[in-house]
């Protein structure tokens, strides 16, 4: 076993295979364009790594040694479909082959396997059959394993292209998606629950740019809750470079609407001004759409009727990613892309004062209009979005 | 980084380390850093720093020269009471499998116990009064065959009050001579006296960041007679009950600390029963439903805690950090993500009342606390 680590060379290659990019047609090379960029972006920290576009591939080269975090790094890429840590190898059978049985004596024993090729360099002299049948061949003697070109346990894989060889037997899955930056930018409202991170990782996961807006009802939650919105904020830039979060101070609007209409309606009196505050925000920078972690009876108050009275007070179209979702998968997700732990860290709730015991959960327009009458709406958001404070993770 | 305009109430949570205390801490570490185990003149410099912690804090809880019990140091008050109750518990396991403990314990004490349990000991709670103390009569009636362990607290770290330890001690002791008692004395040492020969317990608990010493030191007092199983094994340090080379900075600092809060105890329980007057009129002020938790109780004078009817408890505190004053806050019920005070829930506060705790040190000042209530009273009125 001594000769699978010393045959592997101080440089490794990761080949990405891009997802629903191929799909898009004419717009090919934005997306791959966007991806290749944010690759770079995730690797921009490691020495010596580089990212290079190849035809249908894209090439994340690297010093061996730095493989583990390279591969850690990409699975934040999204529009990657899978990636192969794979061996470069001069253009010659012989080196290819030596590579392929470095590979296979990784395997356990007795593992069956077989050889595909793939050359793109219709030049080189051997044909992608031939290419696997003798390297194939030249596995089994140098390592006993069986060949089993059926149902083989571990695929070896050779590409050929015009300047080397590849050789990889590991395809990792990547996150799937679009490119961050190839779907337009959009404003997530971001809480400390659980929902929210979720709705705008899902959002980035199309391909769109974000910034988030946090509501701060001080003293009502406290400036830990803030730094707790701060840390999900950077947990998703992780997947999208820096994050612009705009704070807005809501405890004074809060107390104003709470005054102006029923208790049960405050609650949707309290998101309609969210939307429109959200919206001036969001479209002084550009936004398409505000993203939301709301959902469909997740909790009482969450119905169509709410729903639609709440968006009405949008002028931007409104997102909701998660809204059909059953809460254990945006728990399953929410722990999968990390923000789950910080999202359950104790926080304020400002719902003791604010929140009626029974909401409305069947708000009609009027009603909320009425209630809005007497206070100009309009000039409370322009306030609150004048007034949010801006600050990037 | 503490601002200027920061009043501090919120010492029984932390304190700042005192200067005297920071230099000692500060010349442990550059100058005297040695090994306490090693033979050469630094090892034996550091010997002597920790020699001379161990003989202040004897003194400073009644047992001076170590005439009945040892010092175990520890990295903190936590640390202290898991090696009093689960180490003492392990040690008894064959002859049984039973502990007491009050329902308004440290967590410290409580999920050391909940640890005995799921390995499979019995636990009994004592009930406390609205006020905030334990029925001795009801401590007798839980003491069993199998009841291995008492743990008592001196001082509740949310209210303040009292536990009649002593008394309860005796009383365990007619009943069954040789059970282990432990005392949470935590929030007690340089706030009231502290005698562990009086207070007949058999391991005692002690920390030094409550008394501007440095955060990661701490003491476990024990009978010479007590038997306490390790919690980790290693280089057999300290009679292996608490193997690790020794943390001589935080050793030195806490023996230092000790020092200091003896000497000026009583100069400063005054002034802090004057603060938590001060502070009770001007919550009383406010005009709402007031109530002092403990209030009828035998209570420590550094710790105060108001609870406030149909105030919830962290907008008052953000509310009051808003303007300076720093506290900590709870409440009986459970707000969402907050879980309820297990001590509010033992006395019976309501679950409509928000209740802040002030608690003082050395360094608190009269015209702070002056301030502090003129913010208290307008923060209550802002949030009615």
């Amino acid at each position: 076993m001594q000769s699978a680590a010393s045959d592997k060379p101080d440089r490794g290659v990761v080949v990405l295979r891009l997802g629903e990019i191929f799909l898009k047609g004419r717009n090919r090379r934005k997306f791959s364009g966007a991806l290749v960029a944010n690759a770079r972006r995730l690797v921009a920290s490691l020495d010596d790594v580089t990212v290079e576009p190849k035809h249908l591939r894209v090439l994340v080269r690297h010093p061996a040694r730095l493989e583990r975090q390279v591969l850690e790094r990409l699975g934040h890429l999204f529009g990657l479909h899978s990636m192969a840590p794979a061996v470069v190898t001069a253009r010659e059978l012989e080196a290819i082959a030596d590579a392929a049985v470095a590979e296979a004596r990784a395997f356990a024993p007795g593992t069956t396997f077989k050889v595909e090729s793939n050359r793109r360099d219709k030049s080189f002299p051997l044909t992608s059959m031939d290419v696997s049948r003798e390297v194939g061949g030249r596995v089994q003697i140098a390592t006993g394993l069986p060949v089993d070109v059926h149902q083989p346990a571990r695929v070896i894989r050779v590409e050929l292209t015009e300047e080397a060889g590849f050789v990889f037997s590991r395809i990792l899955p990547g996150p799937g998606g679009l490119p961050v930056g190839t779907a337009g930018h959009t404003a997530l409202l971001l809480s400390g629950g659980i929902d929210s991170p979720v709705a705008g990782w899902s959002a980035m996961r199309r391909g769109c740019t974000l910034s988030a807006i946090y509501f701060h009802s001080f003293p009502f939650t406290g400036d830990k809750t803030k730094e707790k919105v701060l840390d999900l904020a950077r947990r998703l830039a992780v997947w999208h470079g820096p994050i612009t979060v705009h704070v807005v101070h809501f405890t004074e609007v809060q107390k104003a609407l709470r005054a102006a209409g029923p208790a049960e309606l405050a609650v949707v009196l309290y998101r309609r001004m969210m939307m429109r505050a959200a919206s001036l925000i969001a479209a002084g920078e550009g936004a398409r759409a505000l993203v939301t972690g709301e959902n469909l009876g997740q909790v009482a108050s969450q119905t169509l009727d709410n729903l639609a009275v709440i968006e009405e007070a949008a002028a931007l179209p409104v997102l909701r990613p998660l809204v059909t979702f059953d809460k254990i998968e945006i728990i399953e997700r929410a722990e999968r892309i990390g923000t789950y732990e910080l999202s359950i860290q104790p926080y304020d709730d400002c719902c003791s004062l604010f929140v009626p015991r029974h909401p409305a959960t069947h708000a009609r327009l009027i009603d909320a209009q009425r209630a809005e009458a007497s206070l100009d709406v309009g000039e409370m958001a322009r306030e609150l979005a004048a007034r949010a404070e801006a600050i990037r993770v | 980084m503490s601002r200027p305009t920061d009043i501090y109430l919120d010492n029984a949570a932390t304190t700042r380390v005192a200067r005297e205390v920071s230099q000692v801490v500060v010349d442990c570490m550059e100058k005297e850093y040695g090994n306490t185990a090693s033979a050469h003149h630094l090892g034996i410099s550091a010997e002597r720093r920790v020699k001379e912690a161990r003989a202040q804090l004897l003194a400073a809880v009644g047992d001076a020269g170590g005439a009945l019990g040892d010092v175990i140091w520890t990295s903190g008050g936590t640390e202290s009471d898991a090696l009093g109750v689960m180490g003492s518990a392990r040690a008894r396991g064959r002859r049984g499998h039973h502990i007491v403990y009050s329902s308004i314990e440290h967590s410290a004490v409580r999920q050391s116990i909940a640890r005995m349990v799921r390995g499979g000991w019995q636990a009994s709670e004592i009930p406390v009064d609205r006020d905030g103390v334990i029925s001795l009569d009801a401590l007798e009636k839980l003491i069993g065959e199998e009841t291995q362990v008492v743990a008592l607290m001196l001082v509740n770290n949310e209210i303040g009050t009292i536990q009649p330890v002593a008394e309860a001690a005796r009383r365990v002791r007619v009943l069954r001579p040789d059970v282990h008692v432990h005392c949470d004395a935590v929030q007690a040492l340089g706030k009231i006296p502290v005698d562990v020969g009086a207070l007949g317990a058999d391991s005692v608990a002690f920390s030094a960041h409550k008394i501007h010493g440095p955060k990661g030191s701490g003491a476990l007092w024990i009978r010479h007679s007590a038997q306490l199983d390790a919690m980790w094994g290693g280089g057999g340090h300290q009679d292996g009950l608490r193997s690790g080379t020794l943390n001589v900075p935080g050793i030195a600092g806490m023996g230092e600390a000790v020092r200091i809060a003896i000497a000026e105890r009583e100069q400063h329980a005054a002034r802090w029963s004057g603060f938590a007057t001060v502070l009770t009129e001007a919550a009383r002020a406010a005009g709402c439903d007031v109530r002092v938790n403990g209030e009828a109780a035998p209570r420590a004078p550094h710790v105060i805690s108001i609870a406030f009817r149909g105030i919830p408890a962290q907008p008052l505190l953000h509310t009051l950090e808003s303007r300076g004053v720093l506290v900590s806050a709870g409440s009986a019920c459970s707000e969402r993500d907050r879980r309820p005070s297990h001590v509010l829930q033992a006395i019976d506060l309501g679950a409509d009342f928000g209740t802040v705790r002030l608690s003082f040190g050395r360094e608190t000042l009269a015209d702070e606390v002056e301030r502090a209530a003129a913010v208290l009273t307008d923060a209550v009125r802002s949030l009615r």
